[in-house]
């Protein structure tokens, strides 16, 4: 699993380098996720773009990654491709997490397309 | 006309990995819907996940065997195992996660019962001579319209 980080003002990017975020790589994502992410900015956003399929592990690993960010700090998702899409629809994480179709998206100054 | 093709792999993560990818390909050059090839994946991999982390639990990974049979309307997939049989002999309910809740109290698992039912449009499981067999069934339907004939 490789995680690569960004910052800009507000907030840190971290990138998944990787197609799939599965039962075989689960553990490890959401402890890069911890090492990641132990100090930095209020907002985390985490770049889906290369992952093209995510399993259950995976998205709890995503949800665990949130909860250890700690109440103060929020874990935004961006870029999801179709298949992870609707791994989160189904189970209606899409309800619990802000979703953007892409990155650029995400980094809008808020209010920019609305 | 009914095409079946099987595979079998050890019930690791990775192995189940490239297992899974192989029934996905094989689906995929049989021309079924990228969409349809998408959910099965989904279910299967969740399926395959439970034998690997709930019926070889605590032995050594045995064998898991998949077998797909397309028709022109459905298409079955089967899974058998050699593990421990489920709890009761039953198999989950797999009920929707409460997302409602505070986000420090979010589920970190539990999904995957309710995404198998979610897309197969029925579940089967027997016990038989040791052996765990769950088949799934996903209708193939000509959805894109207009549907050419």
């Amino acid at each position: 699993m490789s995680l690569t980080t960004t910052m800009t003002g507000e907030a840190q990017i971290v990138k998944v380098n990787a197609e799939r975020i599965d039962a075989a790589m689960a553990i490890q994502f959401k402890e890069d996720m911890r090492t990641e992410t132990e100090s930095g900015p209020e907002r985390v956003i985490l770049d889906l773009s290369e992952v093209q399929f995510i399993d259950s592990s995976g998205l709890g690993a995503i949800v665990a990654a949130m909860k250890q960010l700690g109440g103060g700090r929020r874990l935004d998702l961006a870029g999801l491709t179709p298949m992870v899409e609707k791994v989160f629809r189904l189970t209606r994480m899409d309800t619990v997490f802000n979703l953007y179709s892409s990155l650029s998206e995400a980094t809008a100054p808020a209010g920019a397309n609305s | 006309m009914v095409k079946t093709f099987a595979c079998s792999f050890t019930a690791t993560n990775l192995d189940a990995r490239n297992g899974i990818a192989s029934v996905v390909e094989h689906l995929r050059s049989l021309g079924l819907q990228a969409a349809r090839v998408d959910e099965v994946q989904i279910a299967l991999t969740e399926a395959v996940n439970n034998v690997v982390e709930h019926a070889y639990e605590g032995k050594p990974p045995g064998d898991v065997r998949i077998r797909a049979e397309l028709s022109p309307e459905r298409l079955w997939i089967s899974i058998q195992d050699a593990g421990a049989p489920f709890p009761n002999g039953e198999l989950p309910e797999g009920k929707p996660a409460d997302v409602t809740v505070p986000a420090d109290s979010l589920p970190e698992g539990g999904f995957g019962w309710f995404l198998i039912r979610e897309l197969a449009s029925q579940v089967q499981y027997e016990r038989a001579e040791g052996s765990n067999n769950l088949s799934l069934c996903f209708e193939i339907q000509v959805t894109s319209p207009p549907a050419q004939v």
